[in-house]
């Protein structure tokens, strides 16, 4: 029927493209021993870490990058990219963020002025432009409590010993392409610990904002939830509209102890790049959990929006007897976008358990691909896993693909593995309007009812951020 | 049935409809007195479900050549949503199932939409619930049936009620019931019809599409037309009913 309502419908424009008028220092494209020494130098990191550094990138050099996913893209030239850019910082006041930065906060959606933050939904911020994190919030609070927040930069001069320990022990250096590239060039991104018992007092998140021309971002995340600790993590991130493809290659690593909880949602709205597939970001993410103590537990939550490439797989691993593996996924291909992503659930410890629900939305030429391995090791005695792949088809020139992998060695373990593929049908569209709903309502409605059980596990406001961001992306905002 | 002194709210004029390479409506002639209760009745093939599919716009349809007028004017450019909004209502005979759409949600949206358009105030959740209290216990609905999904899991019964629910919240003007017995038990017809018959006020206009007589001894009509090869060959008042039940269609002399 009516395509080109629903095209018109589905092809939302994106609204955080903007660019942040401030001045930048930028090293020069290029990669090699050089830059490393640079990074580590801006980032005054100890001796030991450049050292890491090298090593990760003389392993990268050894190896090629991987095309197993769905995905179409033009080579990239890492030469060419630029691995270290800034915000030129203001020479009167250190401590001082350029207003222009905390406007540009301000204009996402995002206060770094704990004064201004409304009493009772207190989130604690840390806030990445380009390469470095211009601001923490809430770290003094938060520090009564004992829990640690800050950049990973701060906590590599700050927290070695933790750093040391736990850096590389989910993800190693080597373990794919993208890794051991972010292992070697990293600069910024977040570090939180939370001691033993501590049930962190406030939601913490990261909003990530690439905002140089030129550059890639690469981040590390590190999250450690010692025993019987709670902590909810949450991610955002968008970057401006320009015409080149610019490289985000992320990592991020959680470690659970004894009874503790890590929950980390990702709301990814990076540029998609236009409906030719000019521009956009290349997404390659790596992002690991290890439940190492019994009863440990992870829910990873994302709703992948943005980005003209999606690379990404967060995955647990469940060593602990009885830990618990959750993943929830919505990820939305619209224009020319395609995403490759899934997860993977690794059971080592008895009576481990893992859900995995994913929604995957594809319209216009969008390209959505669920990967997803189930491993139940012999060890695993008692392990379940339930997994549940969803495709909504809006138009016909997109698609779906389903990609689940099963090993188990437990011949006892439980699997169920459920995977729907629909189109928005005429009749129901056809029904909601026959009601006096807008086509546009209709197919927004129908979106929504599809990823509920995904926004669900949602913290509230980011729920309704997200809602917010999905009408955005299919609705159009063109009046 | 053209009595001069009373009012038509719908006129159909030579319909001639076609639904992919077959045309269906082959000159359709039919004209709706207000605040009456019209029965469409014919064998199967007739273009019963086609007549009703034109009506609200059904992209299945294509319009080859006629007009359908709504008080006084031609609906056949208006998008499907706008029909709705002026008061047209179509009680599907096999209402689509949308899962995670909570079926209260939808009902509010519509309803707040079709307030909007006649600039009246929207209504909120509040208000909302204590109007759809009222309707559940008419309809023998559990309150239960608005927090589910919209027409995910529901029996055919309860889909038909659904349907009713609808009808009864959106007060609209012209209504047309596609088959709306079919799959209903003795006790969901009566809660269904006992909806419908709510709804007669003496201005709001039913066409009751069927294939039996059955849904007619609860909801009497003032009169019958007989539907055939995508012409309406006789119209006659509900004595005609008996001898249809009687002697089937085929006796059926054109007026």
């Amino acid at each position: 029927m009516a395509n080109e309502g629903l095209d018109k419908a589905v092809s939302g424009e994106y609204a955080l493209g903007f660019e942040i008028d401030i001045e930048t220092d930028i090293i020069e494209p290029g990669l090699d021993a050089d830059t490393l020494a640079f990074i580590s130098k801006k980032k005054e990191e100890p001796e030991w870490m450049l050292e890491l550094r090298i090593k990760a990138l003389k392993k990268w050099e050894t190896m090629t990058e991987p095309h197993w996913a769905h995905l179409d893209y033009e080579p990239i030239d890492y030469q060419s990219i630029s691995y270290y850019a800034a915000p030129k910082e203001m020479i009167d006041s250190l401590d001082e963020v350029d207003p222009k930065i905390l406007e540009a906060y301000e204009k996402l959606g995002i206060s770094l002025d704990e004064q201004k933050q409304l009493a009772g939904v207190k989130v604690a911020v840390d806030a990445v432009v380009d390469s470095v994190s211009v601001k923490t919030t809430y770290s003094a609070e938060l520090e009564k409590h004992g829990v640690i927040f800050c950049s990973i930069s701060e906590a590599i001069r700050d927290y070695p010993e933790l750093i040391k320990k736990y850096m590389f022990s989910v993800v190693p250096m080597a373990d794919n392409y993208f890794a051991a590239l972010n292992s070697a060039v990293f600069t910024d991104g977040t570090f939180v610990y939370i001691p033993k018992g501590v049930r962190c007092p406030m939601e913490l998140s990261t909003y990530f904002r690439i905002n140089a021309t030129n550059t890639g971002q690469f981040e590390r995340t590190l999250i450690i939830a010692d025993e019987g600790s709670y902590v909810s993590y949450n991610e955002g991130c968008s970057a401006p509209t320009r015409d080149e493809h610019q490289l985000h290659a992320a990592v991020v690593e959680l470690i659970i102890l004894k009874d503790a909880e890590i929950k980390y949602s990702t709301i990814q709205n990076w540029y998609p790049g236009d409906e030719t597939g000019k521009g956009g970001i290349y997404n390659f993410v790596t992002k690991r959990a290890i439940c190492e103590g019994e009863n440990a537990k992870v829910s990873w939550t994302q709703v992948e929006t943005g980005s003209a490439i999606t690379w990404k797989y967060p995955s647990c691993i469940l060593k602990g007897d009885n830990s618990v593996g959750e993943f929830y996924s919505v990820a939305v291909t619209t224009l020319a976008q395609q995403a490759d992503t899934g997860t993977k659930m690794i059971h080592i410890g008895k009576n481990t358990k893992s859900t995995i629900i994913s929604k995957g939305i594809s319209a216009m030429k969008g390209q959505n691909t669920y990967r997803g391995l189930v491993k139940i090791n012999a060890s695993a005695v008692g392990a379940r896993n339930y997994s549940e792949c969803d495709s909504l088809l809006i138009g016909s020139e997109c698609g779906a693909h389903t990609f689940p992998y099963l090993e188990s060695k437990d011949t006892q373990g439980q699997i169920e593995h459920e995977a729907t593929t629909s189109k928005i049908s005429d009749e129901q569209l056809f029904y909601l309007r026959q009601r006096g709903i807008t086509e546009e309502d209709a197919v927004s409605m129908i979106v929504h009812g599809f990823c509920k059980q995904v926004f669900s596990q949602l913290p509230m406001e980011y729920a309704v951020e997200a809602k917010a961001l999905l009408e955005l992306t299919l609705e159009g905002s063109v009046g | 049935m053209s009595k001069g002194n009373n009012k038509s709210v719908m006129k159909i004029e030579n319909l001639q409809a076609k639904i992919g390479d077959k045309q269906i409506l082959k000159g359709l002639n039919l004209e709706l007195e207000a605040g009456k209760v019209h029965a469409i009745m014919g064998p199967n093939g007739a273009g019963k479900s086609t007549l009703s599919k034109a009506i609200v716009g059904h992209y299945d349809i294509e319009i080859l050549g006629g007009d359908i007028t709504y008080k006084d004017k031609s609906i056949l450019e208006m998008e499907a949503e706008e029909r709705a909004l002026e008061g047209i209502f179509l009680s599907f005979q096999h209402p689509v199932e949308i899962p995670g759409v909570n079926n209260a949600y939808f009902l509010r949206t519509a309803l707040n939409a079709k307030l909007k358009h006649q600039g009246k105030d929207e209504l909120n959740a509040a208000e909302f619930l204590r109007l759809m209290k009222g309707h559940l216990e008419m309809l023998g609905m559990k309150s239960d049936m608005i927090s589910r999904s919209l027409n995910e899991g529901f029996s055919g019964g309860e889909k038909k009620r659904n349907e009713i629910l609808q009808m009864l919240t959106l007060e609209p003007e012209v209504i047309i019931l596609d088959e709306i017995d079919s799959g209903l038990d003795i006790d969901a017809l009566r809660a269904v019809s006992e909806g419908i018959n709510k709804m007669k006020d003496g201005k709001r206009t039913f066409l009751v599409i069927t294939h039996y007589s059955r849904i007619l001894d609860y909801i009497e009509p003032d009169y019958i037309h007989v539907l055939k090869d995508g012409k309406v060959i006789k119209t006659a008042g509900p004595e005609l009913v008996p001898y249809l039940e009687e002697h089937g269609y085929d006796g059926i002399e054109e007026d």
